[in-house]
């Protein structure tokens, strides 16, 4: 099988080569591909299913919300999970608060504690939110409750409009807090073989904590699709 | 198969048991006809009739009895084992197409995956575990499959599926699941591993399970099309750098991936071991991205973007990024480190004896090979190179086996692998020092499985 594999990948390749040398004869990004297998999508299509949002405001649609407006949809959509002031029911995420805890011993990663870029939160909302009706709230909606977060947050005062031009300028906290080159490997070990260390301590057991579930039997709940 | 350590083995059962044995062994044959009649009712009418005319059932009774777990095998070892003969050499079993789709022998029903229901506010948005204890080789059945889901697992129908490739290419296309199956298809084995694997161990050890600990990682066959392929028919603009994938669930799950990544081994996958992908595993299409975080392994893909930069979604944003002591935090980290883990024993399978022993384990990466796993028993401070078990490939599980003569004394196994790159997997104190507790993902250090004197197997962790 592995084999198997290369003989389209080569095949691919060498198709490629072939159009990227044809294009500037042919001069035609219209054409069908290779293949001409399924059908073009139309702007249409598109942009009824395009709907990420960037950090430089990249997809943001017409449309507008106050944080007023944005507390009324989050008591009504929101809050039963997330919170009346963001704090998070049960395991349900945080959304607020936390601020400068991310080198604490218990950290709180929040939106504003967290969270680099406020498009994140419009482009989340929106395809997501709220958890048991995704993707049912009108923009206008998304850029309220966005707006409103913000300001459980105190990231932007009471009278934002959160709009496709104000949502790209606001600076969450955190925007620096992140690298986006992988240092890795930070560990690593060495492979020794022979009395490698002195003493053997063991630190900490699972032995009488009473977090597993049930690893035999029916599941832990009774319930078994 | 039963846990069965020291005074529990059913060879030690004292006097006062062995006479209960008749007694109970009626028992089990009234609970086995009813197990038997039940069965029957997926029979169809006229081959349930004759089944229950014919009495056959009650011998299936006593054969389905001596398998039970947890029942004294050499109790029943009259009826069954040599000189005996065994009732289903002696009877007819169900036609062919009494399971049009096969399932497992009903004696494998504890053999499933499992959730820890602490660990999420709803199963909705939630993951379960593959019962690694359980599995031979390394290829994970399509049922046992390890599931994360973001808003739960969606029925799609896949007449009315649709992927769609768009941004920074010359001719966006929307393909059906018929036109992807014409495009030339390609197979490959890789192993899928959640970075949260293990994450509820930074601060100490809580679960006592390797189902628990370790079972966000599976294996599969996949088959579909090389994403390149797609690429290239929709031929990308000099401007393309990323790629967004973005799945049809409740969740559009969404996830950033560099072209140079894209282009190299990432799969569009429409089949696992064999037959399509399982509605779990993102029916009927999901992205495959060997070695790289299983977040990244977009399911139920609905949408291709191409794009000049990433989209810095909540997935790689919020989620799925490494917080370290300082407070600043690693994103983009999306490569799975090797790791390994001695799958038996462990907490599950006890040893049962003394004598010797197979330790067995699995060690995988997600930069290429795995060269070498070395195997202690003493808590790291001498180590003996284990045997790779065939095949080994690259970004799929490897099975590693050490023979061990088991005297009855405490021991601490560990395994440790070494990847083709030369990294070798860390111990938990070097993972600590240098990226602290909070991180949650990436946890690739070395398991440290306790041996007590009675066979239990215990998850510690060193100092």
């Amino acid at each position: 099988m592995f084999n198997l594999h290369k003989t389209p990948r080569l095949f691919a390749g060498t198709w490629c080569g072939i159009l990227l040398a044809s294009i500037p004869l042919v001069g035609a990004a219209e054409q069908a591909g290779h293949y001409g297998y399924g059908e073009s999508a139309t702007d249409e299509q598109i942009a009824a299913w395009d709907i990420d949002i960037r950090p430089d405001g990249m997809g943001l649609p017409e449309g507008s919300g106050t944080v007023d407006e944005g507390m009324s949809v989050y008591e009504a959509q929101c809050a039963s999970c997330h919170g009346a002031f963001g704090e998070g029911m049960e395991r349900y995420p945080k959304l607020a608060g936390g601020d400068d805890s991310l080198a604490e011993d218990r950290p709180e990663k929040t939106v504003g504690s967290y969270w680099p870029y406020a498009s994140t939160l419009w482009d989340y909302i929106h395809r997501t939110m709220p958890f048991f009706a995704p993707q049912s709230l009108s923009d206008d909606q998304v850029y309220a409750l966005t707006a409103y977060v913000l300001n459980l947050n105190y990231i932007v005062d009471g009278d934002f409009v959160a709009n496709r031009e104000t949502l790209p300028k606001v600076v969450m906290p955190n925007q620096d807090g992140f690298t986006w080159e992988d240092p890795r490997p930070v560990v690593s070990n060495e492979r020794c073989m022979k009395d490698c260390k002195d003493e053997v301590n063991v630190a900490d057991s699972a032995a009488g904590k009473d977090l597993t579930p049930s690893t035999t039997g029916p599941l832990d709940e009774g319930i078994m699709e | 198969m039963p846990h069965c350590v020291s005074a529990d083995c059913p060879e030690r059962a004292s006097k006062e048991e062995e006479t209960n044995m008749f007694g109970k062994l009626r028992q089990l044959h009234r609970d086995l006809t009813k197990i038997a009649l039940a069965e029957s009712d997926r029979l169809p009418a006229a081959e349930r009739r004759r089944f229950l005319r014919s009495g056959l059932f009650t011998a299936g009774g006593a054969m389905v009895g001596g398998a039970l777990a947890g029942v004294a095998p050499k109790a029943l070892a009259a009826t069954q084992y040599p000189p005996g003969i065994p009732p289903w050499t002696r009877s007819l079993g169900p036609g062919v197409v009494t399971d049009p789709y096969g399932l497992p022998s009903p004696f494998e029903k504890e053999v499933i995956r499992r959730n820890v229901p602490w660990l999420t506010a709803d199963k909705i948005s939630s993951i379960s575990f593959t019962p690694l204890q359980h599995l031979k080789g390394i290829i994970t059945p399509n049922g046992l499959f390890f599931e994360r889901h973001h808003a739960g697992r969606p029925e799609i129908d896949p007449q009315q599926h649709r992927l769609m490739i768009h941004g920074l290419v010359e001719r966006p296309i929307i393909l059906s699941m018929e036109d992807l199956q014409r495009f030339p298809s390609v197979s490959q084995i890789n192993f899928i591993e959640c970075p949260a694997n293990g994450g509820m161990e930074w601060r100490g050890a809580q679960l006592n399970s390797l189902q628990f600990l370790h079972g966000m990682v599976s294996c599969a066959e996949w088959t579909g099309v090389r994403l390149s392929t797609l690429l290239q028919e929709v031929g990308i603009k000099t401007e393309g750098k990323w790629l967004l994938a973005e799945g049809a669930d409740g969740a559009a799950m969404t996830r950033s991936i560099p072209l140079e990544k894209a282009l190299d081994d990432v799969i569009v996958a429409y089949a696992q071991n064999g037959e399509a992908l399982r509605r779990e595993q993102g029916y009927p299409v999901r992205l495959v991205v060997p070695g790289w975080e299983g977040n990244t392994h977009v399911k139920w893909l609905r949408r291709l973007e191409v794009g000049d930069k990433p989209w810095m979604q909540r997935e790689e944003t919020s989620k799925y990024t490494d917080l370290m002591p300082d407070g600043t935090a690693h994103g983009f980290t999306w490569v799975m480190d090797a790791k390994s883990v001695i799958t038996s024993p462990c907490p599950e399978m006890p040893l049962q004896d003394k004598g010797i022993h197979q330790i067995e384990g699995l060690a995988w990466s997600g930069r290429g090979k795995v060269k070498t796993v070395d195997v202690s028993v003493d808590g790291g401070r001498n180590w003996q190179q284990a045997q790779l078990r065939e095949p080994v490939m690259s970004k799929s599980l490897t099975r590693f086996a050490l023979e061990w003569k088991w005297e009855g004394n405490p021991a601490l196994l560990q395994s440790r692998v070494i990847d083709e790159t030369g990294y070798v997997q860390p111990t938990l104190a070097q993972l600590r020092q240098v990226r602290g507790s909070n991180s949650i993902y990436h946890k690739n250090s070395i398991q440290t499985w306790q041996v007590n004197a009675d066979g239990s197997v215990v998850n510690v962790q060193l100092a």
